[in-house]
């Protein structure tokens, strides 16, 4: 029996380089770096300030009063991001056969400014209450529960966690979801890791940039590379069964035809670098179910950490899965900062708008290449040839994933 | 789809009133009670002040003084209840079979012990909006990403396969051995480490329980708090715990002799699209998981021996659930036994998916159905035989198992005896 095919066939993006496909797809192209000061707190008391964020984000556009008292940040941004899908994808906001769609996105770290504000009022006062929404604000299945509500969603949900190799995993287990009978799959990620609290503890990895000045700060695979900057959103998808998508007239993005996750088995410290053998693999197991050659991929979108030994080591892995030879790399992590799950999103987001605009953008660095970061970056934006894309992701403790989008053929993407 | 079957061949628990398997197992038959008045920090300021704890000891489980320091408690339990599970299951893995050896775990609330304890020292006890990042801990990070939980138990046992958190609230220990099953259907891995872990019992949780009183708060009596399907069940009791199970492609079992406690004959899920945390009466989506459950493994209601109950004693929980039940079984709902060990451990959030598969799973080993303790009183909407009290000896073939959560999640899963032609 051949599997069902599951096709992306809307994309939602809040992030900082923009809400809404066009304008994240501006951003990349031109390459204009959206980081900047944290405005939703004041960091200037901690060693790192900067972030990106998305800027005049109005939740109140996505949805209603009611949903986002009861809700966090990072669920206001799903909201935004999974309406935006729909309607890229032309579906409607509920949908007709509730058990026929379902939600499976990415969360690493749930509600955080909520919550923060509610462990505040529980041990800053002597009654030790919180709000009667801290029950369903701030866990990781928040955002999914209320999409699913929202949408009528029904149908087998799922809520993953892999650090910031995630959001890959997300648009994986949207494929499994399809090719076990779903019709739509609502997959991705958004996150805001921007509360005080939340940034105490990410600057706990490591790896964050101290880098004050923000053309400096996250510079992945540069000489000067010093660590990388949190973010805020990320980005949705309408996953849906090929027949299904057709039989609509839906346009097509590209299909989800390759996946793979390694984990290194070893712990993410001062001196690790993670595993490019497990990495490689990851890629290799991608790129297998995809049926693809390495030779045959026209654009690699890495997870661009901007650690130099997590650069180094990610190098180290592409070359040896392009067996010696380097591909075509973009990244464009450098202008958004690093949203987690929903980076890895806005990464699958990018390649497909690739295809979509018959252009490979130009990568948004590095300036000057670290030692042993030798990688074909591209300098300048070029037409697709083979349309298949490599997106890669990493997670704090090791965890490696990869997947292979096969961008639709121009004419395909013009159907509607 | 591909004819890819998956067997349990290792169990491992950690849970209230007994930590590893057979203590565990061995309280819920003989169906004591492990719920009582909170110890881990002073309960008065709260409306429920009672909780089901476990008596972990990280040196009895093996922890190296490393995973002690790094680890949050719910991962401490996990890594207890991994270790149990592949020691039980004998496996010694060869490094190709580790590059296909996954662990997918579920956790509904994470690291949130960590994270409170950790931010009454930042904020200097809320005070502080921006807290002091300096005098947060050297794991703060590992606290914050709940993903910590797999990749600490992959680190420890060195597997290379998929690692994966699955995080649907209470439905996670359910969707995780879900996740971990279709892996292995999929061919993606031959074995996985699944289950799931929670430690919620901090001051945050059980204020925010206490804010939608869905917790118990028969103070008094904290022994006979937790009332599964009883007329005067006032809510759950909260609770800790963890199972992991290790999961392996049937082939792969049998060719290296492993004991079977039990195939996973089937798995689905269905969300409400109704409320967070309301419930309809009329339970249609879970009763539609049971169905697709039942389908994919090509059992009839009549066929399943033990329904592991969502069980929580709230009152619309096991309305729901009896309407559930009786709309996937028809008159068959009234003739197979039903119980909820959360009676007796209470309600561990994400983790209690995973401990009541292991139930099912020592339920079919066993051939011993464990009770729902602490019923008195009929309720006429909860009117099935959810095996008052005591044991009870049946031959069970077929369990089935239910979890419902917040976000409207509805998850079912079957666990089989194995067919003599896998088997052999």
């Amino acid at each position: 029996m051949r599997a069902r095919r599951a096709v992306v066939t809307g994309i939602g993006v809040v992030a900082p380089s923009g809400v809404g496909a066009d304008a994240h797809w501006r951003t990349v192209l031109a390459g204009r770096r959206r980081t900047g000061p944290i405005t939703l707190f004041d960091a200037t008391g901690y060693p790192t300030r900067l972030g990106g964020e998305v800027a005049d984000f109005d939740a109140a556009r996505y949805t209603d009063n009611r949903a986002l008292v009861q809700t966090d940040r990072w669920t206001h941004l799903g909201f935004a991001a999974t309406g935006l899908a729909l309607a890229d994808a032309g579906l409607p906001e509920q949908a007709p056969d509730p058990y026929d769609w379902a939600v499976t996105l990415a969360s690493s770290s749930g509600g955080n400014l909520f919550g923060q504000r509610e462990l505040q009022r529980l041990w800053s006062s002597p009654t030790r209450t919180v709000g009667a929404y801290q029950s369903i604000a701030w866990f990781y299945a928040a955002s999914t529960g209320q999409l699913s509500i929202r949408h009528q969603a029904k149908g087998p949900c799922g809520v993953l966690v892999a650090e910031s190799a995630g959001g890959l995993d997300s648009l994986a287990h949207a494929v499994r979801t399809v090719r076990r009978g779903a019709s739509v799959v609502l997959a991705g990620a958004t996150e805001c890791p921007l509360s005080p609290y939340a940034l105490a503890c990410q600057l706990r990895s490591g790896l964050l940039s101290n880098v004050a000045d923000p053309e400096r700060a996250y510079r992945p695979f540069d000489a000067a590379a010093s660590g990388y900057l949190p973010a805020e959103g990320g980005a949705v998808f309408v996953v849906e069964e090929h027949g299904h998508a057709t039989a609509r007239g839906a346009r097509i993005y590209g299909e989800v035809t390759g996946w793979g996750a390694t984990h290194d088995a070893v712990h993410t410290t001062a001196d690790s670098a993670g595993d490019p053998h497990q990495y490689a693999r990851a890629m290799r197991l991608a790129l297998g179910r995809a049926g693809v050659e390495p030779a045959e991929v026209d654009l690699v979108v890495p997870d661009a950490l901007g650690v130099p030994r997590y650069d180094r080591a990610e190098a180290t892995a592409l070359r040896a899965v392009f067996a010696g030879t380097a591909p075509p790399v973009s990244t464009h992590k450098a202008l958004t900062g690093r949203a987690h799950q929903g980076g890895s999103a806005l990464d699958v987001a990018t390649a497909l708008l690739a295809f979509a605009h018959d252009t490979l953008p130009a990568s948004a660095g590095p300036q000057r290449v670290a030692e042993g970061c030798d990688l074909d970056f591209l300098r300048e934006r070029r037409r697709p040839r083979t349309r298949v894309a490599l997106v890669c992701a990493r997670g704090f403790d090791g965890f490696n994933s990869a997947l292979v989008l096969r961008g639709a053929a121009p004419d395909e993407g013009e159907h509607r | 789809m591909t004819g890819r079957r998956t067997v349990v061949t290792g169990i491992g628990v950690v849970a209230p009133g007994g930590v590893t398997r057979d203590r565990f197992w061995k309280g819920i038959t003989e169906g004591r009670t492990a719920t009582r008045r909170i110890s881990f920090f002073d309960p008065s300021p709260f409306r429920s002040q009672i909780a089901a704890e476990c008596d972990f000891d990280p040196d009895a489980a093996g922890l190296t003084p490393a995973e002690r320091q790094r680890a949050d408690r719910y991962v401490q339990f996990a890594l207890a209840c991994a270790a149990e599970a592949v020691a039980d299951s004998g496996l010694d893995l060869t490094d190709a079979e580790r590059d296909r050896a996954g662990v997918v775990l579920g956790t509904a609330v994470g690291g949130t012990m960590a994270l409170e304890q950790e931010y009454v020292t930042v904020s200097d006890s809320g005070r502080r909006w921006l807290v002091e990042a300096a005098l947060g801990g050297p794991y703060l990070y590992q606290a914050l990403m709940p993903s910590s939980l797999a990749a600490d138990v992959a680190c420890r046992h060195g597997l290379h396969g998929p690692a994966q958190v699955v995080s649907t609230g209470c439905t996670s220990g359910i969707d995780a051995i879900g996740y971990a099953h279709q892996l292995i259907a999929d061919g993606e891995a031959d074995i996985v480490l699944a289950g799931a872990a929670d430690s919620p019992i901090s001051p945050v949780t059980v204020a925010s329980f206490d804010a939608i009183k869905a917790t118990s708060p028969d103070n008094d009596d904290p022994a006979h708090a937790s009332r599964p399907f009883d007329a005067d069940r006032h809510g759950f009791v909260l609770a800790e715990g963890a199972a992991v199970l290790v999961l392996e492609e049937a082939g792969h079992a049998r060719r290296r002799g492993a004991h079977v406690y039990c195939e996973v004959a089937g798995y689905a899920s269905r969300s409400n699209g109704y409320h967070m945390t309301g419930l309809r009466p009329d339970g249609l989506e879970m009763g539609l998981a049971i169905t697709d459950a039942l389908g994919q493994a090509r059992l009839a209601p009549e066929d399943v021996s033990y329904v592991s109950a969502h069980g929580s004693g709230t009152r619309q929980n096991d309305r729901h659930e009896t309407a559930a039940v009786k709309r996937a079984f028809g008159p068959a709902a009234y003739r197979v036994p039903i119980s909820s060990i959360k009676s007796m451990v209470g309600h561990s959030l994400g983790a209690i998916g995973s401990i009541e598969m292991a139930a099912c799973a020592l339920a079919i080993e066993y051939g011993v159905v464990p009770p729902t303790a602490n019923w008195t009183t009929r309720d006429p909407e909860c009117d099935l035989d959810y095996v008052p009290n005591e044991a009870r000896e049946v031959p069970v073939d077929v369990a089935l198992s239910v979890g419902s959560g917040f976000g409207g999640f509805q998850s079912a899963m079957l666990f089989r005896r194995l067919c003599r032609e896998v088997g052999r």
